[in-house]
C-alpha cells in the first residue's frame, strides 16, 4: 500500500517488442508534428482562442495508452491534443475542431479545450483546472457499477494537483475502490508558477498516501518506463484493488499556451531538456542502436507522418464552418 | 416545585411531532442529560434529554401519540421529596386534551398550511378524470417518484450526504436503502464539489444519477460541475455525450436558518442553457415531475422546499404518473389579474387570490412548475385575458424569474397590458435570523394583495 519510487528502468529490462517500439515512435512523432502544425496554424490565425501544446510530453500518453484495452476510458484537461491522437482519434477531426470547422469532433463547437469521442472513450478535454478529476472517478464509478473491468485514466497536471476537488476525489475513489488511475502529468510549471513555488510536496504522488492510495513516480521522458508503470497500475485497478496514482515527471517545451512568452524559465533549461532528455530522440536511439530500424526506416516514418499531419491541416482548412443552425443544436438531448 | 416538560422543537421547521417512546416512567429519578423520550420529528427520530433534575411525577402524553404540538406539556417533573399532589391540576387537563385531539398526519410546517387550498382548477388535467387519488405528503410523493423510477431502470441511483443509512437528512429517501441496497443508495462524504463531479462523470459513463444536496445552498460548492460539466458537455461534444441526471434538494428559505441556508436559486439555474429547472408546489407535481426529471436525458435541477415537505396533497393513484416539463398549471381561473408564481411562492399567490376574492377581485393563478422550459404561452394567454399581471417568488428581486416573465409580457403582450407588471419577490437583503426580520425579508401575502390592488387600480 505504501507509495514508493519506481525503480523501473526501461533500458535495463526491455518490456517491449521492436514492433511496439516502432509504434511508440510513430505515435509520439505524430503528436509532435501535429502540435507543431497546430502552432503554425495558430500563428496564421486559423486557430483561435487558447491552444495548449503537448510538445515534450508525448511519452506520457503514448506510454500509458500502451497498457489499455478496448473499453478503457480516458479524460484530461485542456492540454488534450496528444491524448486524443494517442487513443486513436482521427487527426483530421482533431485539427478541424481546432480550426472550428464542421468536420471537427465537436462540429466546431468545442474547440481545442473541449473535444470528445464517444467511440474512442475519450471524455474530454476540460477547460476548468481539475474538474476532470472527479469526472474521471465518476466514469470509473460507472464501470464498477456495471460490473466490468474497465479502467479510467484520469490525467491532470501538477497545477491541478493543488485543487481541493482532487482530494475530495481521492477520498471517495479510495473508500469506494474505484478503478481509476490518477495520472499526474508533472511538467513542473502550473502556467508560469514552478512546482517549487506552488506545491508543498516535491513528489505529488505521496499525497495519495494520506488516502491509502498507492502510487509512484515515473520518468515521463522514457516511454518504456511509462508503459511499465501503466501496466502495473492497470493490473492493480483491473484486479479491483481501487485507485492508483502515477506521477509522471515530464516537461513541456512550449509555453503554457500559445500566448505564453515563458519568461519564468531560462532558454537554457528548455534547451537542456530537449537535448538530453527528449523522449522521441531516446526511442530513436534505442531503435537504431538495437538495430530494430535503419535511418531510412525512420525517415520513411517521418515522411508518412508529415503526410498525415499535412492532410489534417488541409482538411481543417477546407472543412466548412458549421452551419448557423448548429448554434441551436445539441443544447438538449 | 413541579416543572412542566414541554414538547421540544427539534428541527427548524418542526411544529409538531410524535412522542414515540418514553424511556422513563413515573417515579423515576431523572438527572440532567438523561434521555427522557424518543420524539419523531418530520425528519428523524430524536432522543430528548432532561435539562432539570428531579423525579418524573406524571407523564401527560402517552407514548405513540402523534401530532403533539411543540410546547405542549408532555410530563411534569417533581423536585426530590415532592409528591404527586404538587402537580398543578391545570397541567394535566390541557395536555390530555392535546393528546385526544392529536390530529392525523395533517399538514404541518408552515404557518399557512391550514389555508393552503387543495382544490385546483386545471384547464388541461395531468391525469384522466375520475382517477383515484391518495393523500400523501410532498416527502412521500418525492420518495415514491424516485423509488418507482429506480424499480423501472437499473441505471438510476441515488447519492448524497445521509441519503442511505440515516434515511435522508429530511427523510426523503426513507426506506430506499432497504429496498435498493448500498450499491444504488449511496452515502457520500461531505464533499459537494467532489461528489457532484463524480456523479456527472458517472452520467457521462451511462448511468442516471440522482444527486441529493442536503440543501441547494451547499450546491454552490458544486456549481462548477453542475454548469461547466453537466450543462455544457452535450453542446461542447457536438451532441456525442451529455449528463442525464437529476440534482435535487431543498431550496430557498426554511425557517430561521439565516443567510447562508436560506437562498432561492431558481433564477440562477434557470439562466443556464443545457439545464432543465423544476420547482414544484403540490405533492402531485412533486411526484409527476420527479419521474419526468429522472427520465429526462438532460441534467435537471429539481428545487424542493423544506417547508413543503410535510404538506399533504392529493396525488393520483396511478401506476405511472408523469407530468411533462414546460406545462404550467392554472390553479384558479380569474378575469381581473394574472398571478404567476412557482414553488412555495404559490402559497402566497393562492392566499392572496382568496383574500382578493373577498374584495370582488378575480385572480387567475398560474403555477409555472418548470422554469426551464417556461410555459410562456399559458402566461401570455392569461395576461391577454386579464390585462394585468403580478409575479410572486421568494428569491432575490434583481434578475429574478419575475423580471424575466415581465420582459416577455412586455415584448409579446404589450398592447394588452392595462398596468405595469409588478414583481413581488424576496427583499434585496441577505436573510436575517431574527424572526420578525425574516418574515419581512420574505414575500408576503399582503404584499401580493397590495400589488394586485395596485395593478387593478383599486
Amino acid at each position: 500500500m505504501a507509495a514508493r519510487k519506481s525503480t523501473a528502468k526501461s533500458a535495463a529490462k526491455p518490456n517491449v517488442s521492436a514492433e511496439e517500439l516502432l509504434g511508440y515512435y510513430r505515435d509520439m512523432l505524430l503528436i509532435r508534428r501535429f502540435e507543431e502544425k497546430a502552432g503554425q496554424l495558430y500563428g496564421m490565425g486559423l486557430i483561435g482562442g487558447f491552444c495548449h501544446l503537448y510538445i515534450g510530453q508525448e511519452a506520457v500518453v503514448v506510454g500509458l495508452e500502451a497498457a489499455t484495452k478496448e473499453g478503457d476510458k480516458r479524460i484530461t484537461s485542456y492540454r488534450d491534443h496528444g491524448h486524443m491522437l494517442a487513443c486513436g482519434m482521427d487527426p483530421n477531426g482533431v485539427m478541424a475542431e481546432l480550426t472550428g470547422r464542421e468536420g471537427g469532433y465537436s462540429k466546431g463547437k468545442g474547440g481545442s479545450m473541449h473535444m470528445f469521442s464517444k467511440e474512442k472513450h475519450f471524455y474530454g478535454g476540460h477547460g476548468i483546472v481539475a474538474a476532470q478529476v472527479p469526472l474521471g472517478a465518476g466514469l470509473a464509478f460507472s464501470d464498477k457499477y456495471k460490473g466490468n473491468d474497465n479502467v479510467t485514466f484520469t490525467y491532470f497536471g501538477d497545477g491541478a494537483a493543488n485543487q481541493g476537488q482532487v482530494y475530495e476525489t481521492f477520498n471517495m475513489a479510495a473508500i469506494w475502490e474505484l478503478p481509476v488511475i490518477f495520472v499526474i502529468e508533472n511538467n513542473q510549471y502550473a502556467m508560469g508558477t514552478s512546482q517549487a513555488r506552488s506545491t508543498s510536496t516535491p513528489d505529488i504522488y505521496t499525497r495519495g498516501e494520506a488516502f491509502g492510495i498507492p502510487g509512484e513516480t515515473v520518468d515521463g521522458m522514457d516511454v518504456l518506463a511509462v508503459k511499465a508503470a501503466s501496466e502495473k497500475a492497470v493490473a492493480h485497478c483491473r484486479a479491483g484493488k481501487g485507485p492508483y496514482i502515477l506521477e509522471v515527471k515530464t516537461y513541456r517545451y512550449r509555453g503554457h499556451s500559445m500566448s505564453d512568452p515563458a519568461k519564468y524559465r531560462t532558454r537554457e533549461e528548455v534547451q537542456k531538456m530537449r537535448e538530453e532528455r527528449d523522449a522521441i530522440e531516446n526511442v530513436r536511439q534505442l531503435l537504431l542502436t538495437g538495430k530494430h530500424a535503419t535511418e531510412d526506416d525512420l525517415k520513411a516514418i517521418d515522411k508518412e507522418i508529415k503526410t498525415v499531419v499535412n492532410a489534417s491541416a488541409e482538411f481543417a482548412k477546407e472543412s466548412p464552418e458549421p452551419a448557423l443552425e448548429e448554434l441551436w443544436t445539441d443544447i438538449y438531448a | 416545585m413541579a416543572t412542566e416538560i414541554l414538547m421540544p422543537a427539534l428541527s427548524p421547521t418542526m411544529e409538531e411531532g410524535t412522542l414515540a417512546k418514553w424511556l422513563v416512567k413515573e417515579g423515576d429519578t431523572v438527572s440532567s442529560g438523561d434521555i427522557l423520550a424518543e420524539i419523531e420529528t418530520d425528519k428523524a427520530t430524536m432522543e430528548f434529554e432532561a435539562v432539570d433534575e428531579g423525579v418524573m411525577g406524571k407523564i401527560l402524553i402517552e407514548e405513540g401519540t402523534e401530532g403533539v404540538k411543540v410546547n405542549t406539556a408532555i410530563a411534569v417533573l417533581l423536585d426530590e421529596g415532592e409528591d404527586a399532589s404538587a402537580i398543578p391540576a391545570a397541567a394535566a387537563a390541557p395536555a390530555a386534551e392535546a393528546a385526544a385531539e392529536a390530529p392525523a398526519p395533517a399538514a404541518v410546517a408552515a404557518p399557512a398550511a391550514a389555508a393552503a387550498p387543495v382544490a385546483s382548477v386545471n384547464l388541461e388535467p395531468d391525469y384522466p378524470e375520475g382517477t383515484a387519488m391518495k393523500t400523501q405528503t410532498v416527502r412521500e410523493a418525492l420518495r415514491d417518484g424516485m423509488a418507482e423510477e429506480m424499480r423501472r431502470d437499473e441505471e438510476v441511483y441515488l447519492m448524497g450526504e445521509e441519503v442511505a443509512e440515516y434515511q435522508g437528512a429530511y427523510k426523503i429517501s426513507q426506506g430506499m436503502l432497504d429496498e435498493f441496497g448500498s450499491k444504488r443508495v449511496i452515502d457520500t462524504p461531505i464533499t459537494e464539489h467532489g461528489f457532484a463531479g463524480i456523479a456527472v462523470g458517472a452520467a457521462f459513463g451511462g448511468l442516471k444519477p440522482i444527486v441529493e444536496f442536503m440543501t441547494f445552498n451547499f450546491a454552490m460548492q458544486a456549481i462548477d460541475q453542475i454548469i461547466n460539466s453537466a450543462a455544457k458537455t452535450l453542446y461542447m461534444s457536438g451532441g456525442q455525450m451529455g449528463a442525464p441526471m437529476v440534482f435535487r434538494g431543498p431550496n430557498g428559505a426554511a425557517a430561521r436558518v439565516g443567510a447562508q441556508h436560506s437562498q432561492d436559486y431558481a433564477a440562477w439555474y434557470a439562466q443556464i442553457p443545457g439545464l432543465k429547472v423544476v420547482m414544484p408546489y403540490s405533492a402531485a407535481d412533486y411526484k409527476g415531475l420527479m419521474k419526468t426529471a429522472i427520465r429526462d436525458p438532460n441534467p435537471v435541477i429539481f428545487l424542493e422546499n423544506e417547508i413543503l415537505y410535510g404538506r399533504s396533497g392529493e396525488v393520483p393513484d396511478l401506476e405511472d404518473f408523469t407530468i411533462p416539463f414546460g406545462k404550467a398549471r392554472v390553479w384558479r381561473e380569474g378575469s381581473d389579474v394574472t398571478i404567476v408564481s412557482f414553488g412555495i411562492g404559490m402559497q402566497y399567490a393562492l392566499e392572496a387570490a382568496d383574500k382578493l376574492a373577498e374584495d370582488g377581485i378575480s385572480a387567475e393563478v398560474i403555477d409555472l412548475r418548470t422554469l426551464r422550459p417556461i410555459d410562456y404561452d399559458t402566461v401570455l394567454a392569461s395576461v391577454m385575458k386579464t390585462n394585468r399581471c403580478v409575479t410572486v417568488e421568494e428569491g432575490f428581486p434583481v434578475c429574478s424569474i419575475g423580471n424575466h416573465i415581465s420582459s416577455q409580457i412586455m415584448m409579446k403582450a404589450f398592447d394588452y397590458l392595462d398596468a405595469p407588471v409588478i414583481n413581488c419577490a424576496g427583499k434585496d437583503v441577505p436573510m436575517p435570523y431574527a424572526a420578525n426580520l425574516e418574515k419581512h425579508a420574505l414575500v408576503t401575502t399582503d404584499e401580493v394583495v397590495a400589488a394586485v390592488k395596485e395593478v387593478t387600480y383599486r
